[in-house]
């Protein structure tokens, strides 16, 4: 608790409220400070790697965060900040990425941006059959750290300065100019009697037959000269290597310096005029290919409308499903006269209660055709055994029997609910009047119960249409559908498909069309919503309580 | 007389339905043949070996998981509790400029669950890992900081009507006194919202327990995997195998999420017939 002041007026109050005033201020600003002082080299970092979007949200959020915490007419946007915060990086920012990756190619083999593929193009050398070789002598020093000498064909001798190689003449002896960065720099050589250079600096000469030790850490070696990258051709000798593509930025072209040929980009790689592609390709939008591909190409539109239309009977069947089951018991559990109403409600629940994914997985091993204990039940009934997961037909009846397992005691809870607001009297009234007791059901009950039920039942048929857990762990979405060139299945819905495009294809993710394929759940669960928003009163609501 | 039992007998089947499978895990789980094929509904050598070896198998570290599904569920239940209250206060008591629309807005984003752009999400935690190793792939941070961002909407809503019960003459007399804002959001509502807070906390540790693509999609390497994820690789195709350690697996992972649920239900219905389904 604050220490409580005891000027009270409420002038004092207001101007209390407008200007804070105690330490608190300053713990706010230091602790402002210390966040901006984390996030403003990373933005620079971000801002150097060309992440613009990254940047910009990030610049964004912690602008807000400043503000509002300065600000004193901010003062309630303290309290939603941040909550708003997460959710906008989490499901708005993903939601409108979502719909550009939409129209890009990004997938395996185009992951990178065209800049990272360049640069990964661009390191790539080869060995022209022309190369110069150098003989090469290895000095080493007691921590283990090489340098080469190495002769070049025309007889010059160049040492090793770390990764760089130059002529010995610039760093030892009086014509001596030191290196580029460091024109002091000099090397201790010393030399033997017979002329042959025995150490330079601490390291000292190795024999052949140490040298042949360390080959395997020579063979690493990429010296750089000029531009040049020497590589260790063979025991006795390194070569130079040339950067195989180099890239002309002025007219956005790759040249193979190997073969003379010019690379454009095209589609997200780099494209030979007779159409050779360049490995790896980069991320280009790709327009509304993605969709073309989805409704067009017979091999991904032919299974994509089973699953669309599979897609609306499973969350239809389920809704249909749990809420006859659910408002059945209901009713029974909801008679004046019934004993143990309490008892058997609990039980009842239970399966509401254990996590969504253990159900499904132990499902998923009662089901099974070989030795599951539902085709023990069926070969004692009717002397045979139902393909559960291996069967179209059968799978989708598994799942939807799983779903009703799982979902109809979430539409027991509802319906008890909304049958105990159902006033007596009106049952009393239509009692007098003769009415049957399926009359009442059909003309008092389900009207004034729909009232209260019918938006629960659109959102669970929303729910259900994008149910990922109880599909993928019952059946993996299988069995597959035959001549797909797409992973898709009998039993995927729109979701698990989504899933298994971007991270199970046989040939790769695709994420590009695995977007495209959310886009279109997006509207569909959109529709879905506005619907019920004609039923519901949420909207209203915000009316009433603003 | 005869409504009576039918009326049982209807229930009693539904009965035998719900128990169906709960019945075989619980009787699996103690059989020591370990595998579906043999397996009679009363263990013919009851044993706890499949309890045993779930300690034991060091391929399938089933308690690490466990843990870790508690961990990133109830971290992210607590703070996305915090998060919601502060919004929900903000949304009952203050009037700005906005208020409507961020109000319209929460129900708006709320119908787009985040399983519709796991694409997209999983690139983003790609991108982040990248500067931020902590917050990326495979990280329990950048889980729960998934888990938050899609638990803000309709918890808002749940506790912002339940705020909305609270008298406000309380705070106001607090103000006089010279309490701050903040101190009357904690001192005050907060004790008086337990009944919510305590709702919330639970159906969100619910359903991010229960959560399986997301997991999926973002945790990688055994270690890190939540129960979900560890048990659908851990079982993968091989129930003649592994029935009775999975099943032994399922009863632990489930009877404390089934204990609470039932000792709560009432305020736990109430929440969740508001709008909430669990995911």
């Amino acid at each position: 608790m604050q220490p409580q002041e005891h000027r009270k007026t409420p002038a004092r109050l207001a101007l209390r409220l407008a200007f804070p005033s105690g330490w608190g201020w300053y713990v706010r600003l230091a602790l402002l400070a210390a966040l901006d002082a984390v996030i403003i080299p990373f933005l620079i970092q971000l801002l150097r790697d060309g992440q613009y979007v990254f940047f910009a949200s990030v610049a964004v959020g912690v602008l807000l965060i400043n503000i509002v915490s300065l600000v004193e007419r901010a003062y309630p946007a303290r309290y939603l900040l941040p909550g708003l915060l997460f959710m906008a990086a989490m499901v708005v920012y993903p939601m409108l990425y979502n719909i550009y990756v939409s129209f890009t190619n990004y997938g395996t083999g185009n992951i990178l941006s065209m800049e990272q593929v360049i640069r990964q193009l661009e390191a790539q050398t080869y060995a022209p059959p022309d190369a110069p070789r150098y003989r090469y002598e290895v000095f080493e020093n007691a921590r283990g750290e090489m340098t080469l000498l190495l002769a070049a064909p025309d007889g010059e001798l160049l040492v090793s300065v770390g990764q760089q190689v130059v002529p010995l003449r610039d760093v030892w002896g009086p014509e001596a100019v030191g290196l580029e960065d460091d024109p002091d720099f000099r090397l201790d050589v010393v030399v033997d009697d017979a002329g042959n250079i025995v150490q330079i600096g601490d390291a000292r000469r190795l024999e052949r037959r140490d040298v042949l030790q360390r080959l395997r850490s020579l063979q690493e070696l990429r010296l750089e000269m000029d531009g040049v990258v020497l590589q260790m051709a063979d025991a006795s000798t390194f070569r130079e290597l040339r950067p195989r593509y180099t890239y002309v930025r002025s007219e956005n072209v790759l040249i193979d310096n190997q073969t003379g040929v010019v690379y454009t980009p095209k589609d997200g790689f780099f494209t030979s005029p007779d159409g050779e592609r360049l490995l790896p390709g980069f991320r280009v939008t790709v327009g509304f290919a993605n969709y073309v591909r989805l409704l067009t190409n017979p091999a991904i539109s032919g299974p994509f409308f089973k699953i669309f239309t599979w897609t609306f009977v499973w969350a239809g069947a389920s809704v249909l499903l749990t809420f006859t089951m659910g408002l059945g018991l209901a009713l029974i559990l909801n008679h004046p006269h019934m004993k143990l109403k309490g008892l058997y409600r609990s039980l009842l629940i239970i399966p509401y209660a254990v996590p969504g994914f253990i159900g499904a997985l132990v499902w998923r091993g009662l089901f099974n055709t070989e030795f599951g204990q539902v085709n023990r039940i069926v070969q004692a009934l009717f002397d045979t055994t139902i393909p559960w997961l291996q069967d179209p037909f059968w799978a989708k009846v598994a799942v939807l029997i799983v779903n009703l397992w799982l979902g109809y005691p979430y539409m027991m809870i509802v319906s008890l609910g909304a049958l105990q607001s159902i006033s007596p009297e009106l049952y009393e009234a239509a009692y007098c009047d003769g009415a049957k007791p399926w009359q009442q059901f059909r003309y008092i009950t389900l009207p004034l119960l729909m009232t209260s039920v019918a938006p629960l039942l659109i959102s669970s048929f929303a729910f259900n249409f994008n149910n990922f857990t109880v599909i993928y762990l019952v059946t993996r979405g299988r069995p597959p559908i035959a001549g797909a060139i797409t992973p898709a299945g009998a039993t995927d819905i729109l979701i698990s498909y989504t899933y298994r495009l971007a991270f199970e294809g046989g040939r790769g993710a695709d994420y590009g069309l695995a977007a495209a394929v959310s886009m279109l759940i997006f509207i569909i669960v959109g529709t879905i919503t506005w619907f019920n928003f004609r039923f519901t009163r949420a909207l209203e609501e915000v009316d009433h309580s603003a | 007389m005869w409504g009576h039992i039918w009326r049982h007998a209807v229930i009693w089947l539904a009965l035998c339905f719900t128990f169906f499978p709960i019945v075989w895990v619980v009787s699996a789980s103690f059989d020591g043949t370990n595998t579906l094929v043999q397996q009679s509904i009363i263990p013919i050598v009851p044993t706890l070996d499949n309890y045993r070896m779930l300690v034991r198998e060091p391929r399938y570290p089933f308690f690490t998981w466990m843990w870790n599904s508690v961990k990133v569920s109830g971290t992210s239940a607590a703070i996305s509790v915090f998060l919601c209250a502060l919004a929900a206060y903000a949304f009952s008591r203050f009037r700005f400029r906005g208020r409507r629309t961020g109000l319209f807005a929460l129900i708006m984003v709320q119908i787009f669950p985040q399983v519709l752009a796991v694409v997209s999400i999983y690139l983003l935690l790609l991108n982040i890992g990248r500067y931020v190793p902590w917050l990326g792939l495979n990280t329990h941070a950048g889980l729960i900081m998934v888990y938050l961002g899609g638990a803000i909407g309709v918890n808002t809503w749940l506790m912002k009507g339940y705020f909305d019960t609270i008298p406000r003459e309380l705070e106001e007399s607090a103000l006089i006194d010279g309490a701050s804002r903040f101190t009357t959001f904690t001192r005050i509502i907060l004790p008086l919202a337990r009944p919510i807070l305590v709702v919330v906390f639970i159906l969100s540790f619910i359903g991010t327990y229960s959560d399986f693509i997301l997991a999926r999609v973002l945790l990688q390497t055994n270690d890190k995997l939540t129960l979900a994820v560890g048990m659908n690789l851990f079982i993968g195709d091989q129930y003649a195998q592994r029935w009775g350690i999975f099943s032994a697996g399922a009863l632990i992972a489930s009877i404390p999420i089934v204990v609470i649920f039932l000792l709560l239900q009432k305020q736990l219905i109430s929440g969740l017939t508001q709008g909430s389904v669990k995911g």
